[in-house]
């Protein structure tokens, strides 16, 4: 094949950009340990207000600062769409579908993850400033989809 | 504006004169097709200003006579990532795949059967739409109910571009057969490549519509799986982005350079770069589904890699296609390190718009990248992001291409000379203010956590997010690249019903090779091979993926909920 000479440089430095980006998320994820969201089991989205622990929506307390939320996302609500929680906590929210696919969207975190009818979908934060953090719906899901939202109030 | 800024006119017959190549048989579907396109981009870029508005509170569908800002979105969506990106990639590539072969199409049957699925296909998912009862953007994703008119003619959209495929590759073999042992012409080859590829991308959302979306909206199935869809959807969700693209390749790599008055290279390396598009555009969809729930972590970094591999020969494009400007640049003149990029033809609009194209691309490749890498994607999935990202490399480095294509393409087709050359001039240069200011303004907002696909006007939340001053970008350049649509449009009908008739017929602008063809190993012509190669990454990309997922949960019944 005819390669030109500076083309030949440029291809090999573009490899390896590329694969410096790739040693990067790996550090990002091996080191700094910021992960993608990973399967967390299935349910029936059709039966979702029966099913523990998606019957009792709301926050609770595991102990040493860590809690779990668990909230229905519904449109076109979250169930809560507030929870308090004391700065330095770590919060993970555990969210499921009885209808549509919706999204949540954490502002000011790396929470991001699609809620999926028949998933269950689950995400951590840890919040070490006060402040109010809003979370959006992120995926289309009807004419009210930009109607849900919700927040986290850290004091 | 210099005479050479003009496309090329060859005094003693153009193409379009050469009886025996171009058919009018064959001639008028890709017109047709081509029509079709432009009508998808007029009606779908004029969304975008009820969309850009909505961002700073205007909130207007109404006056668009939409039941919501999302039906106006659908309407945006389908008809831009579908019919005008279709249209045009029919019409564009069947034309050069006559022109680089040097023969008429295989089948003129197909070529007007890919017409009248386009229009009985776009026909069907309008009516769907414009009644309401399909207005589930143009990601249908499952559990949402739409009209079966919507996904019939969804299927038959595609099923348009499968007809152009099998033309092309009869087409490919008709001229083999004719021209035993020679190299295939590079301008017929990058072609098929294309559609090869989008033939097996399809797959994925031809399943998905067949069966499961047709038979679960018709009550032959009570329930679907829609983790899995999803799955089957960005199956050619990612795909489908090169689809666009190498259109836009094709005149970058091919016909520009002979635009500015450069040459290629070598007739290898764009083999080489359309076939690594081939075999890594598909094995990558799961880059999609990063924050997905139900699929598991290690493919996801499989297809992390393959995905970093798709963005391989983009850059190869960059030092190539750049080579080749500058050839040009040179030989009008230019001196010094960057002198030749003032000597560019940048008075042709069609070469204007090209170039502006290419220079967006540069940033609408780097976000791609973001959204590409993995955990780095949790900051912007699913954000105005992601729309920032995709208006620089769709909706500019395919869309200001074509019409920087059409700039020369409805000129040679319709035998009239572009009117308003400074009209298109403006036209290009608004529309790459326009989607900078734009994407400026959706991507800063994404990073503050505004979702995408949202009626932001609307939103209770817009307050809570402090993406004022982005938002205000994001409307004004909308509204600009709005404007520069309407331009547009004026151009063209203008050059369509009033143009004055040209006096030679015209030649399509085919670039030269340093190294041709002649000096092309046979392995970079083998087609077959290639597919093969592909198929074999599709499955080590997706059925461990399948085996890992089963069984299928099928939870869902239809809901509609607009």
């Amino acid at each position: 094949m005819r390669i030109e000479a500076y083309e030949r440089i440029f291809m090999v430095l573009a490899a390896l950009m590329l694969a410096l980006g790739i040693v990067g998320i790996a550090i990002g994820a091996l080191v700094a340990g910021v992960h993608v969201p990973s399967p967390a089991g299935r349910v029936d989205p059709r039966t979702l207000s029966t099913t523990p622990p998606f019957d009792q929506p709301g926050l609770r307390e595991l102990g040493g600062g860590k809690y779990e939320a668990v909230i229905v996302a519904r449109a076109w609500q979250f169930q809560p769409n507030e929870i308090q929680v004391p700065v330095g906590s770590t919060v993970t929210f555990t969210m499921a579908s009885p209808d549509v696919i919706h999204g949540f969207v954490l502002t000011g975190t790396n929470a991001n993850v699609m809620v999926i009818p028949g998933q269950i979908a689950q995400v951590t934060a840890r919040f070490d400033q006060p402040g109010e953090y809003v979370w959006v719906c992120h995926e289309y899901c009807g004419f009210g989809h930009h109607l849900m939202f919700g927040k986290v109030v850290v004091r | 504006m210099s005479a050479t800024a003009r496309p090329q006119v060859v005094s003693g017959g153009g193409a379009i004169a050469r009886e025996g190549i171009f058919l009018a048989e064959q001639l008028w579907p890709i017109k047709g097709q081509l029509a079709l396109a432009l009508v998808g981009l007029a009606v779908g870029g004029l969304m975008g200003l009820m969309q850009a508005l909505d961002r700073v509170g205007v909130v207007i569908y109404k006056a668009f006579l939409m039941q919501s800002y999302y039906q106006g979105l659908t309407i945006h969506g389908v008809l831009l990532a579908f019919l005008f990106t279709f249209g045009f990639g029919n019409a564009f590539v069947s034309l050069m795949a006559i022109r680089g072969f040097e023969r008429p199409l295989a089948s003129t049957f197909l070529v007007q059967g890919a017409f009248w699925t386009m229009l009985v296909g776009t026909l069907l998912a309008a009516y769907a739409i414009l009644r309401n009862q399909a207005t589930v953007l143009f990601t249908f994703y499952a559990p949402m109910r739409a009209s079966s008119l919507f996904y019939l003619g969804a299927a038959l959209l595609v099923i348009s571009t499968l007809l152009t495929t099998l033309n092309l590759v009869l087409t490919r073999r008709a001229w083999q057969r004719e021209h035993p042992g020679e190299r295939t012409p590079l301008l017929g080859f990058v072609g098929v490549v294309t559609y090869v590829m989008w033939a097996l991308a399809s797959l994925g959302v031809v399943v998905l519509v067949v069966f499961f979306l047709l038979p679960w909206q018709l009550g032959w199935l009570r329930t679907t799986d829609p983790q899995f869809n999803r799955i089957l959807f960005w199956f050619t969700g990612h795909a489908i982005v090169y689809f666009w693209l190498m259109p836009a390749y094709i005149s970058w790599y091919l016909l520009v350079p002979r635009q500015v008055g450069g040459r290629v290279f070598s007739d290898s390396l764009v083999r080489l770069v359309f076939i690594l598009l081939l075999i890594f555009s598909v094995p990558t969809g799961l880059h999609h589904q990063y924050v997905d729930p139900g699929i598991p972590t290690i493919m996801k970094v499989v297809h992390l890699v393959t995905t970093f591999s798709v963005v391989y020969p983009s850059l190869v494009t960059a030092f190539t296609v750049m080579a080749a400007l500058e050839d040009g640049g040179r030989a009008r003149g230019g001196r010094g390190l960057l002198g030749w990029i003032w000597k560019l033809p940048w008075g042709d609009p069609s070469v204007a718009a090209q170039l502006l194209a290419m220079l967006v691309f540069v940033l609408g490749g780097a976000t791609g990248i973001v959204n590409a890498s993995y955990n780095l994607n949790n900051v912007v999935h699913n954000t105005s992001f992601v729309p920032g990202h995709f208006h620089m490399t769709v909706g500019t480095a395919v869309a200001l291409s074509f019409i920087g294509i059409t700039y020369w393409l409805v000129p040679y087709l319709t035998g009239r000379e572009l009117m308003g050359r400074r009209l298109a001039l403006a036209q290009a240069w608004l529309w790459f203010v326009g989607v900078l200011l734009f994407a400026r303004g959706q991507i800063a907002a994404g990073l503050l956590g505004e979702p995408r696909r949202s009626s932001i006007g609307e939103a209770p939340y817009r307050e809570l997010i402090s993406a004022g001053i982005d938002n205000w970008l994001t409307a004004i350049g909308g509204t600009l690249m709005v404007v520069s649509g309407a331009l547009y449009f004026i151009v063209i009908l203008w050059t369509v019903f009033a143009g004055r008739r040209l006096a030679q017929p015209m030649e399509i602008p085919v670039a030269e090779m340093r190294f041709g063809a002649r000096e092309t190993s046979p392995l970079w012509d083998r087609l077959g091979f290639w597919f093969l190669v592909a198929v074999v990454l599709v499955v080590i990309a997706y059925v461990p993926l399948f085996v890992l997922y089963l069984p299928l949960h099928s939870v869902s019944p239809p809901i509609k909920v607009y």
